[in-house]
């Protein structure tokens, strides 16, 4: 990789393990600024204890983690909420506040990091509501919403402190056709219009194609592979080329570990 | 079978010890919030303590009421009915208005409580506040430990003073006790040390209440089973936890 490139996130040497379950062994990684970077990998891979250990939400067993050359590891209670303020993050179910209505969870950020007048906060507020195209909910509550409209209140808070870089994780999982194509533009158009870098932690191969700039594929606890998304698609590795095509099995097995099965069934196994 | 016996007592120190420093991290946040965020305190006083004035006034009159028929049965058989007014005030003031305003608290309060976090927990909603570096600690625990605290001590005095009507109702105006005799009785026997009594009693069972059901929230596993399975223990351990301070309480002040 060029070394001139200006990188906003560094992983070095990164190991992560829960329990005896080793999740990462060793994964290098490298995020630009004021791209889209997409992380995808199989179910199970760690794409979202990743974005844990970016945000320092969990703390690595080994290695470091640096945003803008700034060692996560080393910063106190303060020192990293300064630095999350620069984050915006989309949680895979929106992680609203179910107690506040769309208008305050959009708020709150707002309300709680600066001293805003009433008018100022519901000017920006419905400002950004309006960018994600639900002005017209802010008296809702969130359980009244659908799971796209909860997805888009969450991007406008997410983007509502204007942040250096916006987080995504999983953000097409059960959306219908329209909600995640509403979903994908605006993922592109708060990169191009607001200048922040993204992370998009999914395994919806299609709409990473649509929006990524770069893509990394987990497997194994380190990077399987990186590029364009179109490079990808032209991989010559089988790990891949399965899951780019959507392959049933390949180097990732379609059957979890188990013992045989014929013995299985004679029940043999448990002697 | 000894290695497992000596596994359970550490991981019983090792829960115990993260109790202890969860209840500290929560008083030293105290201040800050009580004097920088007060609304958030107010909001569950209501939360915890308005909302749970029916069932403290409903409960203490009746407990009352039982009170004043018992007392009479049982006074009575010693030419002492004059006394019921004395004996239904012992009993609320010192020992039926904390303890039972605590498990009513338990049942009502502790277990919105720790349902309520558990669920903020399992629906990533305290993830979100952690990076929207807010604290949820200072946000979302500390507002509703105090709010537990100070609306403790005002439900038991609330069931008390209802005990004592449901009494009087009883006593006086059904079974005919003089009305002099209940109140002047009471006031001569009763001590300000008595009333305080209850009044610190309410307010320790306040902090491990409302301590219980935060802490039991707070550590519940993010699922269904999870949640369901902390509200459980939030009520059975406060029941546990009072009866035993009642009692430790109780044979300090004797």
């Amino acid at each position: 990789m060029n070394d001139a490139v200006d990188y906003l996130i560094e992983i070095h040497d990164l190991h992560y393990s829960r329990g005896s379950m080793q999740i990462f062994t060793g994964l290098n990684l490298r995020i630009q600024r004021c791209q889209i970077t997409a992380i995808m990998g199989p179910s199970g891979t760690g794409k979202t204890t990743l974005l844990r250990l970016i945000t320092r939400q969990l703390v690595p067993d080994r290695g470091t983690i640096l945003i803008d050359g700034i060692d996560i590891a080393t910063l106190n209670q303060k020192e990293l909420y300064r630095l999350r303020r620069r984050f915006g993050m989309l949680f895979q179910n929106g992680a609203l506040l179910t107690d506040l209505s769309v208008f305050e969870n959009v708020a709150f950020p707002l309300r709680e990091h600066s001293n805003l007048a009433n008018r100022l906060i519901r000017h920006v507020v419905l400002t950004k509501l309006h960018a994600v195209g639900l002005r017209g909910a802010a008296d809702m509550m969130p359980a009244q919403l659908s799971g796209g409209m909860a997805r888009r209140v969450a991007l406008a808070r997410a983007m509502v402190m204007d942040p250096d870089i916006l987080i995504y994780d999983e953000p097409f999982v059960g959306l219908d056709p329209i909600s995640l194509g509403v979903i994908v533009r605006l993922v592109r158009k708060m990169n191009d219009a607001l200048g922040v870098s993204s992370i998009l932690v999914s395994h919806d191969v299609q709409e990473i194609a649509a929006v990524a700039d770069c893509s990394y594929l987990l497997s194994g606890g380190k990077v399987a592979a990186s590029g364009s998304p179109d490079e990808l698609s032209h991989a010559s590795s089988e790990l891949v080329r399965q899951f780019m095509h959507g392959m049933a099995d390949g180097p990732v097995a379609f059957h979890f570990d188990a013992p045989d099965y014929a013995e299985q069934l004679l029940g043999r196994d448990a002697e | 079978m000894f290695r497992e016996l000596y596994q359970s007592f550490l991981e019983f120190l090792r829960t115990f010890g993260a109790f202890q420093l969860f209840f500290l991290r929560l008083l030293a946040n105290s201040p800050t919030i009580l004097l920088r965020r007060f609304d958030l305190v107010v909001q569950q006083v209501y939360n915890t303590g308005a909302l749970s004035l029916v069932i403290i006034m409903i409960c203490g009159f009746f407990v009352g009421g039982v009170l004043g028929l018992q007392g009479y049965a049982n006074l009575s058989k010693f030419n002492a009915e004059d006394s019921t007014g004395t004996f239904a005030a012992f009993s609320l003031l010192k020992e039926l208005g904390p303890v039972i305003t605590a498990l009513l608290f338990a049942g009502r309060a502790g277990t919105a409580l720790a349902s309520e976090i558990g669920l903020m927990k399992a629906t990533e909603q305290l993830s979100a506040m952690e990076m929207m570096a807010v604290n949820p600690l200072q946000r979302i625990l500390v507002p509703r430990f105090l709010g537990g605290v100070i609306s403790m001590p005002m439900l038991a005095a609330v069931f008390s003073a209802i005990g004592l009507f449901g009494a009087h109702l009883v006593a006086v105006d059904l079974l005919g006790v003089d009305a002099g005799a209940f109140w002047q009785q009471m006031r001569s026997t009763l001590e300000p040390g008595d009333v305080w009594e209850g009044i610190i009693k309410s307010f320790v069972f306040g902090i491990v209440a409302s301590l219980l059901a935060v802490w039991e929230g707070y550590n519940a596993l993010p699922t269904a089973e999870g949640v369901g399975r902390a509200t459980t223990r939030t009520v059975v351990i406060t029941a546990i936890a009072i009866l035993i301070l009642d009692f430790m309480i109780t044979a300090v002040s004797i």
